[in-house]
Parts: C-alpha cells; sequence; structure tokens
C-alpha cells in the first residue's frame, strides 16, 4: 500500500480541519459553504475506504510524523472505530445540502462563513476522537470539537441559545478537565499515553497502585458522562438542543455524544477492562441502574413537554440510556446492542431532527401546538418523521427494533428477566411521546400555523427521506449494522466474552 | 510524625487538589458568570500542576544532551500541558466572550435574574 492510500488516516482530520480554514478566509457565506460541502462530501469516501481496509486487513495503523508508537502518536483505525468515522462522516454529509437553505434562513448572513467554519472544526474534532489512538490527543479533539460546538449552539436565533451555550461550555469543560486528571493518573502509573499500550502495561501498574488505577477510572468515567450526557449529568442537554440551530441540531444529535460514547467504550473494554474486573466491583450494575434511570426518567420528561425538539432532546437521553445499559452488561449482545444502537440511534434522531428543521424551516415554530394536522401539509416530511418515531419506540420493521432485539437477548444471557420486562415497559414510555406527536401531526384539524406549511425544497427533503429510508432498510438488512457491531463487540471483548 | 512527613514529601500534591477542589466550588457554588469563569480557570490550572508536579525529578535538568549532566525532567508532560493551556486560553475566551453576549441580551450576568427574565425554560 502506497501513496495517498497509506495518508488517509491523518487525510481524515486533516481535510475538514484546512476546510475549516478556508471556509474562514471566505468571508462569503456562500463560499464558505462550496467548501464545507465538498469536504463533507469527501469524508464518507475516505471512511468508507479505512472501514473496508480494517475489515479486510486488521486494523490500520498510522504514525504521525513517523515516530513510532508508543513515542509518537498513532492513529488507529479498527472495526469500531472505522463504524464511528463512517458514521459521523455519513451524517455530516447527509446534512450540508440540507444546510443551505436551513442556515439561510436561521443565522444572520454575516455569520455564515463562521457558521460553516465552525462546522467543519467540530466535524474534524469528531473524527479525530475517532481516528486517534492516543489518550492525550483523543482529548485535544474532545476539545476541538466541543468549543467549536458551543459556537455553533450560541448561533442558535433565541436569546436562550447563549445560555445553553454557556451552561454547557461550564459543563463540559469540567467533563474534559475530568478527563485530562484520569489521564495524567494512567500516564503517572503506566508511562504511557497510547491507548492500546497503556493496556498492555496496566494490569502490571494495577499491582503496584491499584488505587490510583481506580482514580483514574473514575474521573475518565464521570468526564466523559458528562459529554455524553450519561443520567445524571445531562442537563446541560436540553436546552443546548433546544436552542441550536436546526442543522447543528441534527447534527450534534446523530453524532457528538456519539463520539464520546465511543471513547468511553474504547476505555472501558479496551483499556481498564484489561485490569479489572468491572463485576467484582458492580461497577457494571452502577452503569446499568443509571442507564435505567435515563430510560424512564428522561422519557417520562419528554412526554410533558410542549417544545418537540425538547421533547426529543429529553428523548435522546433516554435513548443514550440503552446505549450505556448495553456497555454495562459487559457480554457480546449487550455491547453488539449498543454498538448497532449508537448507529441506529443517529439515523433515526437525524431524520427526526432534519424533519423538525424542515418545520422550523416553514413555519417557524416547533411547539406541539402549532404542529397540529401539519401531516397533511408536509406529506412526505412527516412520513420521514414518523418512521423514525416509530424507529425509537422500538417497533419491528425499523432499525430500533434490532437495537432492543440485541439488548432483549444481552439482558436474557444475563438471565435478567427483570432487565427485560423494564427494556419493553421503557419502550412503552417512549410509545406514548411518539404516539402524542403522530396523534398531533396526522389526527388533528390543521390549525392556522401549519396551514401556511408544505413540503420544504428538494435539498432539504431528500436527506430527511434517505436518513428516513435508512430507519427502515438496516432494519430489515442489518449485515452493514449489527454485522460490523457484532465483530467489533467480539474483538472489545477479546477472551472474556 | 509520620502524617506531617507524608504531608511535606507530598505538599505539591496537596496545594494541586486545594486548587482543584476551589475551583471546582466556585463554579458550582457562585451564579455570576464571570465568576464561575474564574473558578473554571483554577480548576484548569490546578491539572497544569498535577501533569508538571511528577516530571520534575530531583537533581534533573532541563532536558538537553550534555555530557555533564546525566539526570533529565521528563520534558513530555510540560508539552501536553502547553496543549492543555492552549485549550484554556480558549474555552475562557470563548466563555468570556458569551458572558459579554449574555449581558447584550439580558442585562445582566447573574444566572438566577437571567434565568427570571425567560419563565419557560
Amino acid at each position: 500500500m502506497n501513496g495517498i492510500l497509506a495518508q488517509l488516516p491523518i487525510l481524515q482530520v486533516v481535510v475538514p480541519l484546512f476546510g475549516a480554514l478556508l471556509a474562514a478566509f471566505f468571508r462569503r457565506g456562500s463560499t464558505a459553504y462550496v467548501v464545507a460541502l465538498i469536504v463533507s462530501w469527501l469524508m464518507p469516501v475516505i471512511s468508507g475506504l479505512l472501514l473496508w481496509q480494517a475489515m479486510t486487513t486488521g486494523p490500520v495503523s498510522y504514525h504521525l510524523g513517523g515516530w513510532e508508537p508508543p513515542w509518537g502518536i498513532e492513529y488507529r483505525i479498527d472495526v469500531l472505530s472505522g463504524l464511528v468515522l463512517m458514521l459521523i462522516s455519513a451524517v455530516g454529509a447527509l446534512i450540508m445540502p440540507f444546510a443551505w437553505h436551513s442556515v439561510a434562513a436561521e443565522v444572520d448572513a454575516d455569520r455564515q462563513s463562521w457558521f460553516y467554519c465552525m462546522y467543519l472544526l467540530c466535524l474534524t474534532g469528531l473524527l479525530g476522537i475517532a481516528a486517534t489512538g492516543d489518550a492525550f490527543n483523543a482529548f485535544v479533539f474532545l476539545e476541538i470539537s466541543s468549543l467549536s460546538t458551543y459556537v455553533l449552539i450560541a448561533l442558535g436565533h433565541d436569546r436562550r441559545a447563549l445560555l445553553a451555550a454557556f451552561q454547557y461550555l461550564i459543563m463540559g469543560t469540567i467533563g474534559a478537565t475530568f478527563y485530562v486528571i484520569g489521564i495524567g493518573l494512567l500516564y503517572v502509573t503506566t508511562g504511557s499515553l497510547n491507548i492500546a499500550d497503556i493496556a498492555s502495561r496496566l494490569p502490571g501498574a494495577f499491582v503496584v497502585q491499584p488505587h490510583a488505577i481506580f482514580a483514574a477510572l473514575a474521573f475518565i468515567a464521570v468526564g466523559l458522562g458528562l459529554k455524553l450526557a450519561i443520567f445524571p449529568l445531562h442537563v446541560w442537554l436540553p436546552n443546548a438542543y433546544a436552542y441550536a440551530p436546526s442543522v447543528v441540531t441534527a447534527f450534534l444529535a446523530a453524532t457528538s455524544t456519539k463520539a464520546a460514547i465511543y471513547l468511553l467504550i474504547r476505555f472501558a473494554y479496551g483499556v481498564f477492562g484489561e485490569a479489572i474486573d468491572f463485576r467484582t466491583l458492580a461497577i457494571d450494575e452502577f452503569v446499568m441502574v443509571l442507564s435505567l434511570a435515563a430510560m424512564f426518567v428522561a422519557a417520562f420528561v419528554a412526554i410533558f413537554q410542549t417544545n418537540v425538539k425538547r421533547m426529543l432532546a429529553y428523548s435522546s437521553v433516554s435513548q443514550i440510556g440503552y446505549i450505556t445499559l448495553g456497555i454495562g452488561m459487559a457480554n457480546k449482545a449487550g455491547l453488539t446492542g449498543a454498538i448497532v444502537h449508537l448507529v441506529n440511534h443517529a439515523m433515526m434522531k437525524g431524520a427526526l431532527f432534519l424533519a423538525l428543521g424542515a418545520v422550523v424551516f416553514r413555519i417557524d415554530s416547533v411547539k406541539i401546538d402549532d404542529l397540529a394536522g401539519i401531516g397533511r401539509r408536509m406529506p412526505w416530511t412527516m412520513t420521514a418523521f414518523t418512521v423514525a418515531g416509530f424507529g425509537l419506540v422500538g417497533t419491528p420493521g425499523t432499525v430500533g427494533f434490532i437495537s432492543k432485539w440485541f439488548l432483549v437477548i444481552g439482558a436474557l444471557d444475563d438471565s435478567s428477566w427483570l432487565l427485560v420486562f423494564l427494556i419493553v415497559a421503557s419502550s412503552l414510555l417512549s410509545l406514548v411521546y411518539v404516539g402524542r406527536l403522530v396523534e398531533v401531526i396526522w389526527f388533528r384539524d390543521t390549525g392556522p400555523a401549519a396551514a401556511r406549511a408544505s413540503d420544504p425544497p428538494p435539498s432539504m427533503l431528500v436527506p430527511t427521506l434517505m436518513l428516513g429510508a435508512a430507519v427502515i432498510y438496516f432494519g430489515i438488512d442489518t449485515t452493514w449494522t449489527a454485522g460490523i457491531a457484532e465483530r467489533a463487540a467480539t474483538i472489545l471483548l477479546g477472551g472474556r466474552g | 510524625m509520620e502524617a506531617i512527613e507524608t504531608f511535606i514529601n507530598h505538599y505539591n500534591y496537596v496545594i494541586t487538589i486545594f486548587l482543584m477542589m476551589g475551583g471546582l466550588y466556585i463554579v458550582i457554588a457562585r451564579g455570576n458568570m464571570v465568576k464561575k469563569l474564574v473558578g473554571l480557570s483554577i480548576f484548569q490550572t490546578s491539572v497544569y500542576l498535577l501533569f508538571i508536579t511528577p516530571a520534575k525529578i530531583l537533581e534533573g535538568t532541563a532536558p538537553i544532551l550534555d555530557p555533564a549532566y546525566s539526570v533529565y525532567s521528563n520534558p513530555l508532560p510540560h508539552v501536553l500541558i502547553l496543549t492543555a493551556i492552549v485549550v484554556g486560553v480558549a474555552t475562557i475566551a470563548l466563555g468570556l466572550a458569551l458572558t459579554a453576549l449574555v449581558n447584550d441580551a439580558y442585562g445582566s450576568i447573574e444566572e438566577d435574574e437571567i434565568l427570571a427574565k425567560d419563565p419557560e425554560s
């Protein structure tokens, strides 16, 4: 392998980074948009090639500046990170055509080039988190993506967007700092920053300094928990999603918490799992209790929201609960469920928030009462919305069913009937809020606000419909989602599955 | 005696933890957005100390190869912290910019006053 192909792992990060610089130089919004569009359509090609390489020839390792790991920074793409890269870049590519009209309507003209600059920086950070094999490098990317996210949220029209961004900045920075403290403790105990190298040194270091390593685990878990909005560290999320520009909400809901979850899986199984048996410490049970609390409390809160964006944001917190539940189960089916739900949830929430973005574009409101009867006015948009909504419930034939299927099998492998019951029961709660939306959208008389609506222009409609179609397609053909997730789970669990 | 000895031997860690907890406390306890950022900055700075402290090796010099010296300080944590400082500066700058915008939009930077102006959120 030679030439440009060997440089793919670094191109994954460098292309959007330089794209962001270019977008910042062109002060015109339309020129910046073209840059962002080209870059985000290039990314899935690179990720696809990398994932294909990881699937066929094993993990891709790239040494930055030619320095051998563990001294130099290593980019390492295995099946799991390849899948996450593919997910992030595919969502980024789908969202870009949608952004043109949506951003023009929601962001001031003189800020649009900065919007695309920040969007590309955010993409850089998220892709970097998945690509890097270096713990400190991951922190830098985490902060690149977070800082640009704060700006993207603050670009929302409502003044409450500013507060939401500030609140997220405080919580996110505490989270990132906790993560660095954890990395510092790991570095002091193992003398390495390369994730794979830390993993191989950890069992030895654990014998000498178990307390420092427990502290590192706690700091990293809480820090990433803040970033991925695990219950009860989710308080920043509803406001951030509710007041950010629509495109940003769709992008964040589909990708940014997912990158943090990826990092958590990487550390839980790839690093700490080598030295610590989570079962003896009841860490798995602790994670599962928090996940169940998220699934129920957040879904319950979602039912009573009148702002649909906020409702779906609470739904995100509850869905993240399913993912962490699978991580907590620590068996093959459960972990597969977690990874596949990470992908599936991205499709569903992407479709839902894009459809809502189209609603905002037409009627400039996300109040549930204003959506009365809007289904007859925007039939295509609302069809995608409804399909994705039923996906959240876990209806057979949608991706949500696949995720829950694996989670239920994982619970059965633990022979925990209680868990099976709770997974099904929480689906009923999501049926309540999705049902409420469906009733309002399709069966009410068209209200004055919805009467003005119509399906959005094709550039917005097509991405929404594609994500909606993906919700059904990957609910039937699971080779590319569950198949890859299962392989990743097998590798992560190693001999311990 | 032993407790005092441990304390003196680890006084730099004691300072680090004191700053860390103090900073975090300010972030949680204060409603003024600028004070929150000050707390956040102290909290982040304590982490710089946490990294730099173990990098110093007794009798070690700057890590420049020279036949006269054989013990060097570890340069890697310094480099890491240079990066972390840049991240910290960017965070505080952005936080202050947001505070200024909030002040324009609400006429206040006290969290309880701001929340009272948006009753439904």
